[in-house]
């Protein structure tokens, strides 16, 4: 064993104890779906974990019946004090079962165990808590006396936070006096099934949460069904002006987070060690599997030579491997396909003249796996500089002015993220005044609160996540123009 | 013998000057009884496009300034208003075929409606941001900011309209700091380019407002496409095929607001549209 080698240091799966199949859940029971079974693996291991139902057209509209039934018949009749305390009641359990759900989660989607146990499983429920306490202050929220919720939400959340982003659409939906329609990412519904049983246990009415399984087409049917009040979507660009065009002309609301291409802006003050430490976390967090990862390094020339070294030195220490060891930094990327895409784009970085380096961490055999890649000499036109990678991929560029960095910063269709380094807060406020990014983090990167509001610019997508602004965009607008594509 | 009056030429009003369309088209506008009351510009979409770059151009500088100018910019304007009150009251009998007291009624309206707005410039983000406590050692800060260029189709179909609707669809919009190119609506544009004389005696800079006259359904889809356009008003696109519009938006992601047939009413809300909010998280530390 060298210096920095670890013994492994795995968790148990003991307390995950999955079915072998899972039917869809809908009216408070699980029942099998019309349109086949499919299975779903471990990307760090390509064992099929469970199986799930893929929901038709039938199925879906048979939960939107039913989430309908309950939204008239119980959930938009009861006060919100009763709503708030069904909220409470999840939260408490998410609590309880946290390390049940880091498990199956880091299982399921092949992030770090050490990310799910400290960061996706306490935001599921912070998010839970935070809204909780909305539910019955719905009045002071709005400005209204008569606030209204939708009515049935149809959600479709990615693979790369499953549980997180259930939580981020179904609490606040819920809190609103919503009912809700959601459909996992196909790859990774193993906790979505959890939290359907946590649903049952905190003896949330049924039809309230209602969770339909399956692919691209389960998510067409559902958000395209005049059935429901509101769609909310997390997911790709291309698939966000897909579900935007298809809603053209419809009473449909419609909020989108949709991709980005963040920019890390370290200045030559910048506390360098704190701003390695921050683009690593920039980009590897979750494997790069980010939207609002840092995935363009902007760093001033002076300290391009100096910060290239530190980085790289540091990566290569960061250890990959099983997503269930307690020591593993970079877990597997989450498909087949996914790893196509990153290793495509990767491949055009090189085609195009960009230097790549790559850490020399040992992948395992079976099983997902990218390794840490850093490109230096990108000039903006570059692929690797303008397309969402979606992986551990950072490209780098150099500026020399505040005014060069904010330009080649806000040179994508995107506006999702940004970083700034640098000890000089004045000089940081105004940088930070002119990009254009929903989310700026000054000295620290991927950070998310429920309280923060999340969600970008232009292509990134319209509609905040979190916050107040996250409650608001679940509740009818009083007194505002038509349309509701925010 | 009687006198002669001398009859305006109505031409665009792009990045603070107002030339003829580039196409040489023009289209007539009469009174609700059919007599000819002048000929306005038919923009083309080259206008069109010249009009986005304009606001485009303008947007920054105009996002930039402080909002206690942006405020004061806007009052501006309301002044010049009230002084052409009696030139807009004619106009609007001649174009909506309304009574006088009528059409002093929309004129005291849409005065008033604008200095409502120019009172917004440097309250609404204290009402619509929030400073959000995180679990952490974080300084976190939520404002809101203007989307950029909006392109607004003015509404103007029912009586009461030609002026006010037009006030109240510009000012929501450009108070926050967006530039707009808007479209007067074809059946009323003379109140429109009144407006816009306004405007260029006023303290806005040339290119935070744009206004086009003629038809509109040819470069409509110009604009839902264009990428410099952030989002779009469609609020007064009754007359045209806005789903499609809509639609065309949607490849840019661009923000719509879908038409209603009423004068937009005064709100925040409508502020707040064309706005995004941005937070902003810092490190704390005694160290």
């Amino acid at each position: 064993m060298g210096f920095l080698d670890y013994s492994p240091a795995p968790e148990s799966t003991g307390i995950v104890s999955l079915a072998d199949e899972y039917g869809l859940f809908i009216n408070g029971e699980f029942r099998p779906g019309r349109g086949g079974v499919f299975d779903s693996i471990s990307p760090a291991t390509e064992e099929v974990l469970t199986r799930f139902s893929e929901a038709s057209e039938e199925d879906v509209d048979y939960a939107i019946g039913q989430a309908r039934a309950a939204y008239d018949k119980v959930w938009s009749k009861m006060p919100g004090r009763e709503r708030s305390k069904y909220l409470f009641r999840i939260a408490r359990i998410v609590q309880e079962r946290s390390r049940e759900l880091a498990i199956a989660e880091t299982m399921d989607n092949g992030k770090p165990i050490k990310e799910t146990r400290d960061v996706d499983i306490p935001l599921v429920a912070a998010w839970f808590f935070y809204y909780a306490g909305w539910a019955d202050k719905l009045e002071e929220a709005t400005g209204s006396h008569q606030p209204h919720a939708w009515g049935v939400v149809g959600q479709v959340i990615p693979w790369n936070f499953p549980l997180m982003m259930l939580a981020w659409k179904v609490a606040p939906a819920l809190a609103a006096g919503n009912t809700v329609v959601l459909k996992p990412a196909e790859t990774t519904s193993v906790t979505a099934m959890l939290f359907a049983e946590i649903c049952q246990q905190a003896g949330v009415p049924a039809g309230v949460v209602n969770i339909v399984t399956g692919a691209g087409a389960t998510g067409r049917a559902l958000v395209s069904h005049a059935g429901i009040d509101k769609v909310a979507f997390t997911g790709s660009t291309p698939v966000g002006r897909e579900i935007a065009k298809t809603l053209a002309g419809r009473p449909t609301a419609l909020t989108l987070e949709l991709g980005g291409k963040g920019a890390n802006i370290v200045f030559d003050d910048a506390a360098m060690d704190e701003a390695v430490e921050g683009i690593i976390s920039g980009i590897f967090f979750n494997q790069g599997h980010v939207c609002c990862a840092g995935s363009r390094l902007l760093v001033q020339e002076n300290v391009h030579d100096e910060l290239l070294a530190r980085l790289t030195s540091r990566i290569q220490t960061l250890r990959l491997g099983d997503p269930l060891d307690k020591n593993t930094d970079i877990g597997a990327i989450n498909s087949r396909a996914q790893l196509d895409t990153i290793s495509t784009l990767t491949q055009s970085g090189v085609d195009e003249g960009a230097s790549i380096w790559q850490s020399d961490c040992a992948l395992p055999e079976r099983g997902f796996w990218f390794p840490p890649t850093v490109f230096t000499d990108v000039s903006t036109s570059h692929r690797i500089a303008q397309d969402e990678i979606f992986g551990p991929v950072l490209s780098v560029l150099t500026f020399r002015t505040p005014d060069e960095a904010v330009a080649k910063a806000n040179n994508t269709p995107y506006g999702l993220s940004a970083g700034v380094w640098t000890e000089k807060a004045s000089r940081m406020l105004a940088v930070v005044d002119r990009l254009r990014a929903g989310v700026v983090w000054s000295n620290t990167f991927n950070k998310f609160d429920p309280t923060s509001p999340f969600g970008g610019y232009q292509e990134s997508g319209y509609g905040r996540e979190g916050g107040l602004p996250g409650l608001l965009s679940y509740l009818r607008p009083h007194s505002v123009p038509a349309g509701g594509k925010q | 013998m009687t006198r002669l009056d001398v009859k305006k030429t109505y031409k665009l009003y792009i990045g603070g000057a107002f030339p003829r369309s580039e196409s040489g088209y023009t289209l007539q506008v009469t009174t609700t009884k059919g007599e000819h009351l002048a000929n306005v510009a038919q923009a083309s979409r080259k206008d069109a496009r010249d009009a986005v770059s304009a606001a485009r151009g303008a947007q920054s500088g105009w996002a930039g300034a402080t909002s206690y100018n942006r405020g004061q910019v806007l009052y501006r304007i309301a002044e010049m208003l009230e002084g052409r009150r009696e030139e807009f009251i004619d106009g609007i009998r001649h174009c909506e075929g309304v009574n006088q007291r009528q059409a002093a009624q929309q004129v005291d309206q849409a005065i008033d409606s604008w200095v409502w707005y120019a009172g917004w410039a440097d309250k609404y983000a204290q009402l619509v941001g929030s400073a959000n406590p995180v679990a952490g050692p974080y300084f976190n800060l939520s404002v809101p900011e203007p989307t950029g260029v909006v392109a607004a189709f003015a509404p103007a179909e029912q009586k009461n309209a030609s002026l006010l609707g037009l006030v109240r669809t510009i000012a929501p919009i450009i108070v926050s700091g967006n530039t707009v190119v808007i479209w007067a609506h074809p059946s009323q544009p003379i109140p429109a380019m009144t407006f816009a004389e306004v405007l260029h005696t006023s303290d806005a800079p040339g290119g935070v407002v744009n206004i086009l006259t003629g038809l509109r359904d040819s470069a409509a889809p110009w604009l839902a496409t264009h990428a410099d356009v952030g989002a779009m008003d469609l609020m007064g696109a009754t007359e045209l095929d806005w789903a499609s519009l809509e639609a065309e938006a949607s490849a840019t992601l661009k923000r719509v607001l879908t038409p209603v047939k009423s004068v937009p009413e005064e709100s925040l809300a409508r502020i707040t549209a064309f706005t995004e909010v941005k937070t902003v998280w810092h490190t704390k530390a005694m160290g």
